[in-house]
């Protein structure tokens, strides 16, 4: 069954086209990449997903409901099945680590103080950041924002866990933990995990199945592995620039 | 022209729909006194300083220019009631708002601009959380709250600076000085100046989240704060006038 179905879905602002009819689903438990170069529309599209913003036109089911006619308090409870792990992490720079992690329990659980301490523990054991927290967000380098992101994701159990650019702005060390705890969290926790990235390494070491978006349009859905037989040109480039980007990378 | 008038009017309109939404939050939904009390304490201590200064100074101020005219009828005497009423009446509340507009409104929109800028305002609403709800309320009640505080504060702080004036300058006694005080003021002078503190209060949290709330960039957040800080000046003045002619109205 697909987790998340988008029917024809496009959106332009100020008159400019950002998404123009997009369509692909994904299924309940899959590992699901959302390709696309810088200024593709992807982080607009994965706002679309999670109810941030309505389309101009088309419709977007998550969990068999359709996101785009919602009140805003059955959208909230839609929203309680997604775990997000934005591009700039967005950690609260008011609170600790802990409460940042614990956040949607405070609100959204009946959990106590201390079972809420002893999950935000668990899930911080869970991205190799144990005893991190009573540290404030200013006190962490890019790549645990980016583990204490993924840690505060994960608490609520999510249906789906989306990663907007889950590796941008981070050292190489730290973009391979990222990584393997991506990995490893949707192998043990079964979450159906969507990844936006332009990353084309790190996007095709995840996902099983994706889509390529260029200039708000769906060029290509279907496995990784049919990606590279493609014969289109912005694909292609795509390809050469991602190749180019790890080959400067392994040079360095 | 129209174009002027009409972003005018939209962005009042804006402004409005805002408000009501605030007040949505206020009355139907409970919240922790933890939360207040941190705002109110943070509003409090940022004003504090300059809150002290300015009123010194100006009781100080008000006692001489009107010891300057007073001295022409030899009735040096009703500085004290002068320096009372006008305090209590008008540039008590006018001043302190407006220098907590200039710090506490401009650091709230600061805050909450760059919370917008670094998806921590998204990452709100993805966890189901309303960022009027969280962030927007608990500060309208902390300024309702904090602002008459620091008016009666700044009222007895600008008489204590009227009464250095009398003591050094006309050698009136501690007792009489303030005998003449309380002999001049009535609660309608208090009354006044508190409701008028309580409406400017208002003003600075709803234009400072308000414009906090809109940028999308940081210049766009450095203008945020100059427009908030311009336009709660402005809507404090306007609105002073406002509530001083029905004052008039209804105490005379």
């Amino acid at each position: 069954m697909s987790i998340i179905k988008l029917e024809n879905v496009s959106k332009s602002f100020e008159g400019r086209k950002i998404l123009e009819d997009i369509n692909f689903s994904v299924e309940e438990g899959q590992s699901f990449l959302i390709l696309g170069k810088s200024g593709a529309g992807k982080t607009v599209l994965l706002k679309h997903i999670i109810g941030l913003i309505k389309p101009d036109k088309g419709k977007i089911y998550i969990d068999g409901a359709d996101i785009t006619s919602l009140s805003r308090e059955r959208l909230d409870k839609v929203r309680l099945k997604f775990g997000i792990v934005f591009q700039s992490s967005a950690l609260f720079d008011f609170l600790t680590v802990k409460e940042n992690v614990g956040f949607a329990l405070y609100h959204h659980s009946d959990l106590n103080y201390e079972q809420i301490e002893r999950e935000v523990a668990y899930a911080l054991e869970m991205v190799g950041l144990g005893g991190t927290q009573n540290l404030y967000p200013y006190q962490l380098s890019g790549g645990m924002k980016k583990r204490v992101a993924i840690a505060r994701a994960i608490i609520y159990r999510p249906k789906i866990i989306i990663y907007d650019e889950p590796t941008t702005g981070v050292d190489p060390i730290s973009v391979d933990k990222i990584v393997s705890i991506i990995r490893d969290l949707h192998k043990r926790l079964s979450i159906t995990t969507l990844i936006v990235t332009h990353d084309l390494a790190v996007g095709f070491s995840l996902a099983e199945m994706c889509v390529f978006i260029s200039e708000g349009r769906v060029l290509f859905k279907g496995k990784k592995e049919d990606f590279y037989k493609l014969d289109d040109e912005k694909i292609k480039k795509f390809i050469h620039a991602g190749l180019f980007e790890f080959k400067s990378e392994v040079d360095r | 022209m129209i174009y002027r008038t009409g972003r005018f009017f939209r962005y009042f309109g804006r402004l409005a729909v805002f408000v009501q939404d605030t007040f949505s939050f206020l009355f139907f939904k409970r919240r922790s006194i933890h939360s207040i009390t941190r705002e109110v304490v943070s509003v409090g201590i940022e004003s504090l300083f300059l809150v002290s200064l300015i009123s010194f100074f100006v009781g100080i101020i008000i006692a001489f220019q009107t010891a300057y005219q007073l001295k022409r009828l030899s009735s040096e005497i009703y500085i004290a009631s002068l320096v009372v009423l006008s305090l209590t009446r008008e540039l008590g509340p006018v001043l302190s708002c407006l220098v907590i507009a200039a710090r506490s409104g401009a650091s709230i929109t600061a805050g909450i601009g760059s919370m917008k800028i670094s998806e921590q305002i998204d990452a709100l609403e993805a966890f189901s959380v309303n960022p009027i709800d969280y962030l927007v309320v608990p500060k309208f009640i902390a300024l309702v709250i904090s602002c008459p505080i620091l008016v009666i504060y700044a009222d007895f702080l600008g008489v204590f600076g009227g009464y250095i004036v009398g003591m050094l300058k006309f050698s009136i006694p501690f007792s009489f000085y303030f005998k003449l005080t309380l002999e001049a003021l009535t609660y309608k002078d208090i009354l006044s100046g508190l409701i008028k503190s309580v409406f400017f209060a208002s003003i600075i949290a709803f234009v400072s989240c308000f414009e906090g709330l809109r940028p999308h960039s940081s210049v766009e957040v450095a203008k945020a704060v100059t427009f908030s800080v311009v336009r709660s000046f402005i809507l404090i003045i306007i609105c002073d006038c406002i509530l001083t002619a029905i004052f008039y109205f209804i105490f005379v």
